[in-house]
Formats: C-alpha cells, sequence, structure tokens
C-alpha cells in the first residue's frame, strides 16, 4: 500500500493507483475528459490538473501514479483556475448547439460546465466549420462538435484494432477523420458504434431511423412488427432513471404496444432458432469433417471485421444469419401465412443495443423472394427517444407481456446479449441433442464473465469440444491469430465485437466516464440476463415450443432446404482498407 | 470531402519495388513510419493513397494513422509537384505587401489549391515560408525563376511564360 495525502488527508491506496484513483477513493470527484477507463488515458485534456507539492507545474491525475508521502491538491484556486481557463477554451471552439443536440443532458462538457461553474466563455474562438458525415448507415459523426478528446480514436484504434479513425492535420485544423478524408462508409469501418459510446459529446451518433419507423406506424395499410434483442431490456431503463442492470421486460412490452406496433416479439425466439441451426451446423461440420472451427455469426460488427481483416477465415464463420434476421424471415413467411397476412404489408422493426445492425439488415443478401427480412433498425438510444416522444411515463407503466405467438421464448435466448451467452445457449442444446439426457447443471460457468477471452471444454458424445470465447475486436484478433499461426485449436468459438457484447453495444444507453469508474456496466448489464434466464420455466432453445411447433409445420429439419433458404447466408472478403 | 488525387497513380514497379526494400529494411524499427514516409516522397514525388497503402500494409500501421502523420508534417506532400512549382511567399513582409491577394490571383487562374497540382502536372502551388527577399516584396518563385514587386495584374502574363 502506498500513503499519501489528499486535501490535508491521509489515505493509503494499491500501488500503481493513478491519483485520480486515489482521489475517487477518498470521496473527491475530480473532472475528467479525455480519460475513459479501459479505454483512453492521455493525460491529453488537461481537465484532472491537481498540484502536488514540490511539483512546478500542474499534473494530469489520471495518469499520475500515486507515490509514498506525495501531497496532492485537487480542489486549490490554482488547479480550479487552470481547469476553468482549459475548459472555456474548449468551450470556445465549440458548436454550443446543446438543445437540440442528442447528447442533450447526457453530455460530458456540458456536466464539466456546470460542475466547474463556467458562467461566461471570455474568448471567441475560431470555429472551423465541418461537413457531417452521414453517410454510414450506423454511424454518423459531426467535427463541429468534436472536443479532440480522442476517445473515439482509442475504441477504434487500441480496442478494436478496426483502426480506421485518428487524428489529422495540426493546429487549429486538427480533426479526427478518416485517411484521406473518406466518409466511414467507404473504409474498413466495421459499425460496431463503439466510438459513439466514447464520445463524451454530440460529435458520434447513430444514424437515426426513428422516422421511417413513425412514418410505419401512422401508415394504415402496414402490419407493423416489432422485435426486441435481449440486450434492450437490460439497459433500456437507464434512459429512464433505473440503475444500471434493472430489467425493464415488462414495461418495455408495455411501452411498445403503446406506441401503436400491431404486434411485440422478443427477438428471443430468434435466438432459440438461431442455435437450432448452428447447433446442428456444429454437429454436421464435427460428424463430416467439415470446416473448425465454427465461429458464431451472431455480431454483424465482427462479420465485417472478418471480411476485412481475415477473409480466410470466412468459411469458418456459421452461415447462419443473426437472430433478429431469421426471426424477420419467419415472420414474412411461416406468420404471415398463419395469420393471414400478405406479407407486403409487414414491415419488421428490430430494436438492438447495436449500430452495426443498421448497416446488416441493408445487405443486400438479407432478403428473401424480393421481401427485406427486417425493414427498419432502431437502437435501444432510439426506442428510449419514441417513448419519451409519445409521452409514455415509462415509469409507471405496468409489466406487461409480449404478444401471442413466440411468447415463450427460452432463457437461452436472453443471455445471448452477454458475452459467452450464445457459447452457453449452444451448448445447453448440443449436448442434450447428441447426449440425449438432460443436463444436470443447465449453467455453463466457465464461458460466463468479462475476461476478454475464455477458454474451456466439454465432452460431447465421448469427444472433447474446444471452445473460446472471444469479446471487443481486439480480443477477436488475438484469438484468430493464435489459431492461424497454429498456436490454438478449436471446435466451436464465439465472436462478439462489442467488449462485454451486446449489453454493452454500440446503440445502447451511453454512460459517462464517471459512471465506468464507479459501476462494472458490463457486469451489471449482463447480470439483468442471467438473473431473467434463472426465473423461466424454459432454459433451452430446443424446449421453446414455438419452435418445435415452427419446424413441425413449417421447416421441417434444421438445416432444411427451407431453413437454408430463409435463415442462411454468405459473406463477401472486402478490402482490408 | 474525399482528398483522394484527381491526377491518376502513374508509380512504375520499379518504384514499387524500391519502397518495397525501404519498408524491409525499417519494419522491426520502432518509429519506423516516418524515415519510410520521407524515402517514399523522395521515390514518388509524393505520397498519395496507392503509396500510404502500401506503407500501412508493410509496416502494419492503420491507414488512417500513416495519413494522419502524412498531414501533420508539412514536409510531406499529398500531390505531385508540377512541372514548374510556384511558391508564392507569405512571409511578413510579403504578407503585408499584399502576397495574400496574389495567391488568391494564382489559385483563381490555376484553379487549385495550396499544396495541389493541375490535372495537365504543368504547375503546382505552394505558401511558402519567408524566402529572405523581403526588399522584393511580395514575392514569387517559379523553379528558379525569382519575381518580385509583384501586382495582381502581372500574375496572368507571368504564367503564360511557362
Amino acid at each position: 500500500m502506498v500513503n499519501l495525502k489528499i486535501n490535508g488527508r491521509e489515505i493509503s491506496v494499491p500501488e500503481g493507483y493513478t491519483v485520480l484513483q486515489a482521489a475517487r477513493e477518498a470521496g473527491i470527484d475530480i473532472p475528467t475528459l479525455c480519460y475513459l477507463k479501459d479505454v483512453s488515458q492521455t493525460g491529453s485534456c488537461r481537465m484532472c490538473v491537481v498540484e502536488i507539492k514540490g511539483a512546478r507545474a500542474l499534473q494530469a491525475a489520471c495518469v499520475y501514479p500515486v507515490a509514498e508521502g506525495i501531497e496532492v491538491f485537487t480542489h486549490s484556486t490554482r488547479v480550479k483556475k487552470a481547469r476553468k481557463a482549459t475548459l472555456e477554451l474548449i468551450l470556445s471552439t465549440h458548436d454550443r448547439k446543446c438543445l437540440t443536440c442528442v447528447r442533450n443532458r447526457n453530455c460530458e462538457l456540458q456536466a464539466l460546465s456546470d460542475e466547474l461553474g463556467v458562467d461566461n466563455i471570455e474568448y471567441e474562438g475560431v470555429r472551423n466549420e465541418y461537413e457531417i458525415d452521414d453517410l454510414s448507415p450506423s454511424v454518423v459523426r459531426d467535427n463541429n462538435k468534436c472536443v479532440l478528446c480522442r476517445r473515439c480514436v482509442s475504441a477504434c484504434k487500441d480496442v478494436q484494432t478496426v483502426a480506421v479513425i485518428d487524428t489529422m492535420e495540426r493546429g487549429f485544423a486538427t480533426k479526427v477523420g478518416c485517411a484521406f478524408d473518406m466518409p466511414l462508409s467507404e473504409t474498413a469501418c466495421v459499425n460496431c458504434g463503439q466510438c459513439i459510446a466514447a464520445c463524451p459529446v454530440g460529435a458520434l451518433k447513430e444514424k437515426d431511423s426513428t422516422d421511417i419507423v413513425w412514418e410505419a406506424i401512422e401508415d394504415s395499410d402496414k402490419y407493423v412488427i416489432v422485435q426486441t434483442a435481449p440486450a434492450v431490456r437490460a439497459a433500456l431503463g437507464e434512459e429512464f432513471g433505473y440503475p444500471i442492470g434493472t430489467p425493464v421486460t415488462g414495461k418495455m412490452a408495455a411501452a411498445l404496444k403503446r406506441l401503436g406496433f400491431d404486434k411485440a416479439f422478443d427477438t428471443d425466439t430468434g435466438a432459440d432458432l438461431t442455435i437450432m441451426e448452428e447447433g446442428t451446423e456444429l454437429l454436421n461440420r464435427m460428424q463430416n469433417g467439415g470446416k473448425l472451427p465454427l465461429i458464431t455469426s451472431c455480431s454483424p460488427g465482427w462479420i465485417k471485421f472478418c471480411e476485412h481483416n481475415f477473409p480466410d477465415f470466412l468459411d469458418n464463420v456459421s452461415s447462419c444469419k443473426s437472430p433478429h434476421q431469421m426471426f424477420g424471415a419467419i415472420l414474412k413467411s411461416y406468420y404471415a401465412k398463419k395469420e393471414g397476412i400478405d406479407p407486403k404489408k409487414i414491415f419488421v422493426v428490430s430494436v438492438m443495443p447495436c449500430v452495426a445492425k443498421k448497416f446488416e439488415s441493408a445487405r443486400p443478401e438479407m432478403e428473401n423472394e424480393g421481401l427485406r427480412d427486417v425493414d427498419a433498425v432502431i437502437t435501444t438510444r432510439e426506442l428510449a427517444r419514441m417513448i419519451k416522444e409519445a409521452g409514455i411515463k415509462f415509469t409507471s407503466l405496468p409489466d406487461e407481456d409480449f404478444d401471442q405467438p413466440f411468447k415463450e421464448a427460452s432463457g437461452a435466448g436472453v443471455i445471448f446479449g452477454a458475452t459467452g451467452g450464445v457459447m452457453e445457449a449452444a451448448l445447453r442444446t448440443v449436448y442434450e441433442i447428441v447426449e440425449k439426457k438432460p443436463l444436470e447443471k443447465v449453467e455453463f460457468e466457465a464461458v460466463r464473465g468479462t475476461e476478454g477471452i475464455k477458454e474451456s471444454s466439454v465432452m460431447l458424445g465421448g469427444k472433447e469440444v474446444r471452445v473460446a470465447i472471444a469479446h471487443g475486436l481486439g480480443n477477436a484478433r488475438k484469438l484468430l491469430e493464435s489459431i492461424r499461426n497454429g498456436e490454438k485449436n478449436y471446435e466451436f468459438i464465439e465472436i462478439m465485437a462489442c467488449p462485454g457484447g451486446c449489453v454493452t453495444g454500440g446503440g445502447q444507453p451511453i454512460c459517462s466516464s464517471k459512471t465506468y469508474m464507479d459501476v462494472d456496466v458490463k457486469a451489471q448489464r449482463a447480470k439483468a440476463l442471467y438473473s431473467e434466464d434463472e426465473r423461466l420455466a424454459i432454459r433451452k432453445s430446443h424446449e421453446n415450443p414455438d419452435i418445435k411447433e415452427l419446424y413441425e409445420k413449417f421447416l421441417g429439419e434444421p438445416g432444411s432446404h427451407t431453413a437454408h433458404e430463409l435463415l442462411h447466408t454468405h459473406y463477401t472478403a472486402r478490402s482490408k482498407f | 470531402m474525399e482528398k483522394k488525387n484527381k491526377m491518376p497513380f502513374k508509380g512504375t514497379k520499379e518504384q514499387e519495388a524500391q519502397l518495397r526494400a525501404v519498408i524491409a529494411e525499417h519494419k522491426d524499427e520502432k518509429g519506423a513510419a516516418i524515415p519510410v514516409l520521407h524515402k517514399a516522397q523522395d521515390i514518388y514525388g509524393y505520397l498519395p493513397i496507392e503509396v500510404q497503402e502500401i506503407i500501412a500494409e508493410g509496416l502494419g500501421v492503420p491507414l488512417a494513422e500513416i495519413y494522419g502523420i502524412v498531414t501533420f508534417y508539412t514536409q510531406f506532400s499529398l500531390n505531385p509537384k508540377g512541372e514548374y512549382q510556384i511558391g508564392v511567399c507569405l512571409g511578413t513582409a510579403c504578407y503585408v505587401k499584399g502576397s495574400g491577394d496574389i495567391l488568391q490571383e494564382i489559385k483563381d487562374i490555376l484553379k487549385i489549391d495550396v499544396g495541389e497540382c493541375t490535372p495537365d502536372g504543368k504547375f503546382s502551388l505552394d505558401a511558402t515560408r519567408c524566402v529572405g527577399a523581403c526588399g522584393l516584396a511580395p514575392v514569387v518563385t517559379i523553379n528558379d525563376d525569382v519575381y518580385g514587386r509583384l501586382t495582381k495584374g502581372e500574375i496572368g502574363g507571368i504564367l503564360a511564360k511557362y
């Protein structure tokens, strides 16, 4: 332990702590801007400066390591003046259109301005006018609002190793962008949206699709079906003041019905369907000498990453469409026929924790007989905005169920939203198919948790099946490289593009850097899903009665011709840049 | 919004082989990007996307980072140099004597911006720091020719000589 004094009070903290961490432990809140736990730690914005006795200049608390006997002053007059001047300079070139900004009231710059008591901006800075890049189906960049903290660059380059954005030019012209000023849509951007999650201000946001959803709802000719991904329920509540990790499934279902959708279904049914198809694919490949390891295909950010960076692994990726695409295809075929609805009139809206799903749903191959599987994708954040726009008092809503049919989705489908969840769901089903006996323990603890790469193995029919799970594309890259160079061998791999999996996807409610310092957001949201799984009577995809009926009456066997037509897809190698 | 070059890339196989040799030589060094970019500019005269992609791939450095370096340092150029390289001095003396207007006039006539080259490859335009000929302000250089005490009206005639 290291002993130091902060603002005159003695404190001891573990070695390796920064002054920022030590102060936080002592109950002192040092303002930060460029710092983001686990993502960015550069000490460049100077918001977190503190006075250290004996040091000549003010020091950045986020990178300054504690040392025995140091005396720190976090809120002296000198410090407060320096921070305020820095903030005023940042604000002087900022496009201060707060009222119409998507991050209004959830903006770290606004919060700093409030905390530091900025009541007048003395400097009138030179404003560069930047064209807004809104050509990507997923991510919109507005550099007029950028504060050059580089958190997005760290998220893209260091965490995800996608590295399509960086800082360019110098001096007043400095900006964040892509090589040769290309729009994001023309680069190897995978649309994961981790840059959006990292942005403290409104410089990055999702491409909004709420208008087309409202339009569809108001069109009396359209039969509008909404489906929600598992991870949405674990985070939507945060937009309405619930603590992180509060599942709001019942209230969400109630809100969807009040928004005017004709039917509200759970994508978990699609997840159960994915498990049937993907599990069968795994068994087939293992029995018939097919390409192994099989890698999951639910995460569209991962898919595009693979297409750009690991085209040699495309044959390893499962041919299964992702759950919401599968479910969309079923809604416009089986369900339409069953209910006697003209499939051309069905408009499927997916609520996803993900901005890459917007790109995925627009892929040309995601259709059947000229009908798009999914017509619009909105994020958890956009759903929250729609609920607010509609004047629905979310916190006062009763808990309601999703609509019939497809109400009985399994717990296996629910945990799809967390890293390791798809693997666990698949193992629950594959084990019982192969072993022809029920699992003694449904939970596969070894595949849970937030460690970057997890490994385990399961005995299936006397054969050892080695599995690995990677979340965050930096970890995926490491894992694939270890397979490429022959260090590692597996039969089955789950990859999710976002660190933590879908619960911390690029479309989820945005947490501030302060929140990340105090709460393990991905673990809390995952807990919400695992607790829902525990409460459910049906916890295995193959026991979902709607899925059984779907195969009996329509698809036949998993992997059948009809299943392939509707539920499977293919991939395209893309350029590295 | 895009800054990809309008001029077609005319790199030869020999140039590429030279560049690859340079990359191989520096590959495992820390901070290899800057020396490699310098040599690449010596080989090609400028650093278009085709060249930056080879460097990014070869060094295992993201293209966006390479481009970030190229746009940070003024000695790197994204555009080829013309047969005639025009330099307009924007040093203090020339500037107060109206070299800003002269620069604008050249941009208008040639329809290119600072740092660019005309599509026929004839002229490229740079804004320079003080060239040390303040007594002649405002000064424009075209290759080795120096034109001093210029007025806007003379520009068209001077360019026509080349």
